[in-house]
């Protein structure tokens, strides 16, 4: 039998296990099991990952194979950056768990059983070939990820963040819903490339809307403005080990799914597409970069961060080229890696300080230099510098975005500003510079209460955190060439589809030779200048002459205290926005 | 009359989504909340049940049916059956939330926790 099935049947299957003996096994065994189950799947993405190297894989459920091009069947159809999502999934899980594992004070079964039925969705979702079991998998992932959400359920607070968490995003999976209706309405099919065939090219009204809706859950999914307002709330209510596969693999999925889908869908772009995800993709990231900046709550400013991240993923998507592709593919694989450890980081400021609050936690990490250097060094890792895949994606992404200017300007910014936001974190806590801050309302405490009684951070904390930043440094290794190859595989939806409905080998196209790398590297120099810098002057800023203090006050303020002012957290807002942006996105498409 | 009749349903669920996206945004208290986050998802029963109606055709029962005997669209029957499931889950969770929200805070009122959380 195939290994694909076995990826999301093992973790389901076992989460299963754990929630039924929850109380009746030690928490050693549980633990131990949790583990187990997690580094066997990952195991298994990374043999899958393997397996795609000479092209996408299929695999039909119970042996229904396609008669004559035409599929009733329900499929996997593995391409390589799908194994490669899934195996991201995996070891951010694995990570997961690891941390969690001396993080709580009691035994957690129920907890390891949510993390593992998370990881049959995220799996599940990066390989189906199959419209609606996306929609399936992606429900599941998002009652998982709210279950873990309000896990720690004794405030108002993580409820508050569970509740904006669940009805923007089942608001938004309903929309999706009715696209999936739509275009099977015009088809008939529900198999990707079965829907492709049918549409042969033409797109019509009814398909237009369709996809658009298709997408607007899966844009809601990957927080890009502005169906972003849950995110932070969200990151801010989660316990940190559920937090690094929010931002690390769960924010990606949703962009993975757009990228997927109309690369599988259509052959030529969509008109109008290009400019809206392109303009969503530069606001999303300015914006999230801005309130990164704005932020004292570490997890609400690695959320925000995060945000900016997806936007920059975006705008290498919006392209629809096989380079824009690749360079989002590396891009995430990267940053998933990175930000996981920033968020580790936090979780172990969290356990033995007990704070996650920027300006209280002022100079008190002084007796942590190896914290501090981790979390250095992963800030500078996260403003695109070598060597991580991150590096390579953002010059693939710079590359492929020369001829707009305002894109490449939005993701300059949100390199810079969210490695500044995360510098200035490291040095006010780490080395104590900066003045000391009066305490200003509106920061407030963690909503997390730290778990155990602190003595030292716990080995298996190091160990996840070690494991992190050697997992970033690895993906450095990822060829950008087989990135474009993979990219170029999936922009073809004929192929594809020959190979899923027909039987045929799978395509083997002619990457073109990567740029070489000399200038992304001045580029990424600059960029971790400019971040060190901005850190630095925030910092300093008391130093600085007066009158340009309160130029760059004058300048800041507003625009921070509007954009304060829309993200208000209450839940009627965000679903306003989720409309006025569906909106948006279906004007675009009408009049492009 | 015939083709009133058959663009109803579309209408319907395309009013039931709206609908639904207004209660929500307007919505003072959470149980009102999720029930309107409900009528958002008839909308897409509807609409499923819709798109595989056949007038003058049967339910896709095939025992005892002669061949080439019209039968509506099982495909979207059974969509809208895993849809039902979905939904039952998420609509028991953020209830089950809101019974915890109700227990600490006091309230049901969306902007009142917004307060309350400071």
């Amino acid at each position: 039998m195939h290994l694909a099935p076995w990826t999301v049947a093992l973790p389901l299957a076992c989460a299963a296990l754990l929630a039924a003996l929850a109380e009746k096994i030690p928490r050693t065994v549980a633990d131990l099991l949790a583990l187990t189950v997690a580094a066997a799947n990952t195991a298994l993405c990374a043999l899958l990952f393997r397996e795609t190297r000479s092209g996408p894989v299929v695999y039909w459920f119970g042996g229904i194979r396609p008669r004559q091009g035409v599929s009733l069947g329900i499929d996997f159809a593995i391409d390589r950056i799908g194994a490669g999502l899934a195996t991201l999934s995996a070891v951010l899980i694995f990570s997961a768990l690891l941390f969690a594992a001396r993080y709580f004070d009691k035994p957690q079964a129920s907890f390891q059983a949510l993390l593992l039925v998370f990881l049959a969705a995220l799996c599940g979702f990066s390989l189906t070939g199959d419209l609606f079991d996306l929609f399936v998998f992606f429900e599941l992932m998002s009652a998982t990820a709210v279950g873990l959400c309000a896990y720690k359920s004794r405030e108002v607070g993580p409820l508050q963040g569970a509740i904006n968490f669940a009805v923007t995003n089942t608001a938004g999976a309903f929309i999706t819903l009715t696209g999936i209706a739509l275009l099977y309405a015009r088809t008939g099919a529900l198999n990707l490339s079965q829907i492709s065939r049918m549409l042969a090219g033409r797109h019509d009204a009814l398909v237009l809307v369709g996809f658009a809706f298709v997408c607007l859950g899966f844009l809601v999914k990957a927080a890009i403005v502005p169906f972003h307002f849950w995110l932070a709330d969200a990151h801010a209510s989660a316990p940190t080990p559920v937090c690094i596969i929010f931002s690390g693999a769960m924010v990606e999925a949703g962009l993975y799914a757009v990228a997927r889908l109309h690369g599988a869908l259509f052959a030529t772009p969509l008109p109008g597409f290009r400019p809206a995800l392109l303009a969503l993709g530069a606001i999303t990231c300015v914006v999230g970069a801005a309130m990164c900046y704005a932020q004292r709550h570490l997890k609400r400013l690695l959320a925000f961060s995060t945000i900016a991240h997806a936007g920059a993923i975006l705008c290498g998507i919006a392209l629809l080229t096989p380079e824009g592709y690749a360079g989002a593919a590396l891009y995430v694989a990267g940053h998933g890696a990175i930000k996981a450890g920033l968020f580790l980081c936090v979780g172990m400021l969290l356990h033995r300080l007990h704070s996650v609050d920027e300006l209280v936690l002022h100079g008190r990490g002084q007796g942590l230099p190896w914290l501090g250097a981790l979390f250095a060094a992963l800030g500078l890792l996260l403003a695109g510098t070598p060597p991580t895949a991150m590096f390579l994606g953002e010059s693939m992404l710079h590359h492929a975005l020369r001829e707009h200017a305002v894109a490449r300007l939005a993701l300059a910014i949100a390199s810079i500003v969210t490695a500044a936001a995360v510098l200035r974190a490291c040095g006010r806590i780490f080395l104590g510079w900066g003045p000391r801050e009066p305490d200003a309302p509106g920061g407030g405490e963690s909503d997390e209460e730290p778990e155990t009684v602190p003595a030292r951070i716990p080995w298996s904390m190091w160990a996840a955190a070690t494991l992190l930043l050697a997992g970033a440094i690895a993906s450095g290794f990822l060829s950008r060439q087989q990135a474009s190859k993979e990219a170029m595989r999936m922009l073809d939806p004929h192929a594809f589809a020959t190979q899923v409905l027909d039987g045929a080998a799978p395509s083997n196209p002619e990457a073109a030779t990567p740029e070489p790398l000399g200038p992304a590297l001045w580029h990424s120099a600059g960029t971790a200048a400019g971040a060190l810098a901005l850190a630095g002057l925030t910092l300093g800023r008391k130093r600085l002459p007066g009158a340009l203090r309160r130029a760059c006050a004058g300048v800041w303020e507003p625009f921070a205290s509007a954009l304060r002012g829309l993200h208000t957290g209450e839940v009627g807002d965000q679903v306003a926005w989720l409309a006025f942006g569906a909106a948006i996105l279906c004007g675009a498409m009408a009049l492009g | 009359m015939s083709s009133i009749l058959a663009w109803l349903p579309y209408a319907v669920a395309g009013w039931l989504l709206l609908w639904g996206l207004y209660g929500i945004v307007k919505s003072r208290n959470l149980v009102h909340l999720i029930i309107c986050l409900v009528i958002l998802q008839s909308s897409t029963y509807v609409l499923l049940l819709a798109i595989g109606y056949k007038a003058g055709a049967v339910a896709p029962v095939f025992a005892d049916m002669p061949l080439g005997t019209p039968a509506v669209d099982p495909v979207v029957q059974a969509l809208m059956l895993t849809d039902i499931v979905v939904e039952a889950t998420v609509a028991a969770l953020l209830l089950a939330l809101a019974v915890q929200v109700y227990q600490r805070a006091g309230s049901l009122d969306p902007r009142e926790l917004v307060r309350l959380e400071g």
